[in-house]
């Protein structure tokens, strides 16, 4: 513990680098439409969830695709910015 | 009173159920529509090892019991026995996606929380299997407490053991209320799911990811819309090229049973409305069979491969900027085939304003009903030559039609999301299904499905309005010896004079202010109204396309027919498509504003290009 930058600071999905998990630390429901929390539930999202970045669609803020526990999903820029991650220690 | 037990085929979307509900009941299904709704029906029925006959009902695809679009609503409703038109069902059959356990057990819990009978086909377990995840059925089957049966229903693997459960599950039967009511804390549900996920979780390696391999690839940011723009133009390329050859015997087929009934039958009015009325009118439609088959082949493998998906993520951004989401691009896509699939198809779009703008729009997409009518007259009317090396005019006035309904659908959305349905941007989440190779067997389920309605509306609608509009030719004669014409003496003929005086100004003649009509209850009944009117007019003219284009070159001036190509982009579409927008829309309202913003769209735009093409002196 008496190396602080060791423990890994959660970030937003949206700003997560390609092809290095993390699981759910929380989730600002508050910033989403109710059917949209309610489906991304539906997805299976939730504290604790491993998570990947995956692709992110062309220019100009496309969509992403995410990796939900075993599941790939689609969603757009605004909704993987409510979702903090925090990153799986990486192999060096 | 039906006694044959009813079971409900119920599941998440992606996990393989309609290709389940196709393994167990063949080619024994009926497609219907419950009352009230636009959901289909998909019934069908299986017998059970021990010979007794069931109904199975596949129900749509849904994540949960709290409903979020009118197909989830329905899947429900029927659950609870509270959909209108359906009995409720004796047993449920769940089918799950073995590698998307965590999430899909969530929806099990709660159906096995309903109380009803329940047998849990665990599916695709070979695809799992392939990603390196192995499961233990039997410990799934104790953790959930009811039966659970390994499944490759593309394969046809594990039915026997379903079948075999399913009849153990159908003898203690008596008619049972769901006792407890639906779980809503999807929280609660989905921890449950995910312990239970891992319990029965053998082994699990680092997966061969075909899935992710090919996403790198087709949702790559250049490469990807490439890949689809090049699927867009081989699927549109396709539906020309390889139609041609059944077409021409489908003619060939039309010809000779005019010709054979034309010398059986006595010269009278009947030979007419049999050979000029029935077989030229609807041969004329017939003919389009192989173009609408290629066209819904395509759609149907891009949905079973799972590629639909990919294409609707790489267009939401372009969707995005006109106020709709990827998801709309699914059912535009199917409108190109026939809006009214297409229109059916948005039931997927939880947003309202966002499905209402999408149904609005459906119509500009080019539907197949629209070829006839567009090859006929871009084949007699314009040049056949070449405008760059590989490119003909003809094929680049076609494509510029196709292009210019969907570019008329973006103005049109971005319109109304400002006005009408302005509303807050929606969403777009989708669940990216695995990638899959299509089973043939499926593939050709669905088109004969598709033939048949093709080939209904074509024994039905489109005979009755080609045979009224035969006898509206045909009667009352000119007197014996007159030199007018028997279309202009007809009632059809002063039908048409008097429609021409609102149509004369964009440059229609009367044939074409006479097509117009009928084209309402379909629209490629335009041609085969064309089809009709000349050869009343000339019944020594053999029957079929070919006179069709010569009377076309004969009567028609090019700067017409480009305005009544372009009435054609526009102008509201078939009955049928009315139809299913009242039914969607719960109400005239919308379909009116449709027909409205529609007709408006088809004379200015028509208007236009006459007065522009008579300035350019074509």
């Amino acid at each position: 513990m008496n190396a602080p930058a060791a423990i890994p600071v959660p970030v937003r999905l949206a700003q997560l680098h390609r092809h290095a998990p993390g699981t759910v630390a929380g989730v600002d429901w508050d910033r989403l439409a109710e059917p949209e929390a309610r489906r991304l539930r539906e997805l299976g999202l939730d504290e604790g969830v491993e998570v990947e970045l995956l692709h992110r669609s062309g220019l100009f803020g496309g969509p992403l695709a995410c990796r939900i526990g075993r599941m790939t999903v689609a969603l757009r820029r605004h909704v993987a910015a409510a979702i903090h991650v925090t990153p799986l220690a990486l192999h060096p | 009173m039906n006694t044959t037990p009813l079971v409900a085929l119920v599941g998440n979307p992606n996990a393989g159920k309609s290709a389940l509900f196709n393994a167990l009941t063949g080619a024994r299904q009926k497609v219907g529509n419950y009352p009230g709704v636009t959901v289909e029906r998909h019934s069908g029925r299986m017998t059970l090892p021990d010979g007794r006959p069931i109904e199975l009902i596949d129900l749509p695809g849904a994540y949960s019991l709290d409903p979020s679009s009118p197909d989830e609503q329905v899947t429900r409703d029927v659950l609870l026995g509270r959909q209108q038109g359906e009995r409720l069902p004796d047993a449920i059959l769940t089918v799950v996606d073995a590698s998307n356990l965590d999430n899909h057990l969530r929806f099990t819990l709660q159906l096995i929380a309903l109380g009803l009978p329940i047998v849990v086909a665990l599916n695709m377990v070979d695809l799992a299997e392939r990603d390196g995840l192995k499961l233990d059925p039997e410990a799934l089957e104790r953790e959930l407490g009811v039966p659970v049966v390994a499944t490759v229903a593309v394969r046809r693997r594990g039915l026997d053991a379903l079948k075999e459960r399913m009849a153990e599950m159908a003898k203690g039967v008596t008619k049972i209320r769901p006792s407890a009511g639906v779980q809503h804390d999807i929280v609660l549900l989905q921890r449950r799911a995910r312990q239970i996920a891992t319990a029965v979780t053998v082994s699990e390696t680092a997966a061969r990811r075909w899935t992710h391999r090919l996403d790198a690839l087709f949702l790559h940011p250049v490469a990807g819309p490439l890949i689809l723009l090049a699927t867009m133009f081989l699927m549109f390329q396709a539906v020309f090229a390889w139609s041609e050859v059944p077409i021409g015997w489908i003619e060939d087929g039309m010809k000779w049973l005019g010709a054979e009934v034309g010398t059986a039958l006595p010269d009278g009015v009947f030979r007419s409305l049999i050979v000029d009325g029935v077989i030229a009118g609807v041969g004329a439609v017939v003919v389009f069979l192989p173009q609408i088959l290629i066209l819904f082949a395509f759609i149907l493998v891009l949905e079973a491969t799972g590629y639909m998906v990919r294409a609707a993520f790489l267009m939401d951004r372009v969707m995005a900027s006109v106020g709709l989401s990827g998801r709309a691009f699914i059912p535009l896509l199917s409108s190109f085939a026939c809006a009214v699939p297409g229109i059916m198809a948005t039931r997927t779009i939880s947003d309202d304003k966002d499905r209402l703008t999408t149904i609005l729009i459906a119509p500009l997409m080019t539907c197949s009903a629209r070829l006839p009518v567009y090859t006929i007259i871009i084949g007699a009317l314009i040049p056949d030559r070449a405008v760059l090396p590989g490119v003909g005019l003809q094929g680049l006035v076609l494509f510029s039609l196709y292009i210019l309904g969907v570019l008329g659908a973006f103005c049109v959305a971005l319109v109304l999301r400002r006005t009408v349905t302005k509303g807050a941007t929606s969403g777009f989440m989708m669940e990216m299904p695995k990638y899959q190779w299509p089973r043939l067997r499926d593939v050709l389920l669905g088109l004969w499905q598709r033939a048949l309605i093709f080939l209904k509306r074509a024994g039905t609608i489109i005979l009755y309005t080609t045979v009224i509009l035969w006898a509206l030719l045909s009667f009352p004669k000119p007197p014996e010896g007159s030199n007018i014409s028997k279309v202009d003496y007809s009632i059809a003929g002063r039908i048409g004079s008097g429609l021409q005086t609102i149509v004369a100004p964009i440059g229609f003649n009367r044939d074409m202010a006479l097509a117009l009509i009928p084209a309402m209850a379909a629209r490629e009944v335009a041609v085969a109204a064309i089809g009709t009117v000349y050869a009343v007019d000339n019944p020594d003219d053999e029957a079929g396309e070919a006179s069709i284009r010569e009377q076309l070159q004969k009567h028609w001036s090019l700067p017409s027919a480009l305005a009544f190509l372009m009435w054609f982009v526009f102008a509201p579409q078939c009955i049928s498509t009315i139809a299913v927008t009242r039914r969607e829309t719960n109400g005239w309202k919308w379909p009116a504003f449709m027909i409205g913003y529609l007709f408006a769209l088809a004379y200015v735009a028509a208007g236009i290009t006459y007065w522009s093409a008579i300035g350019l002196g074509l």
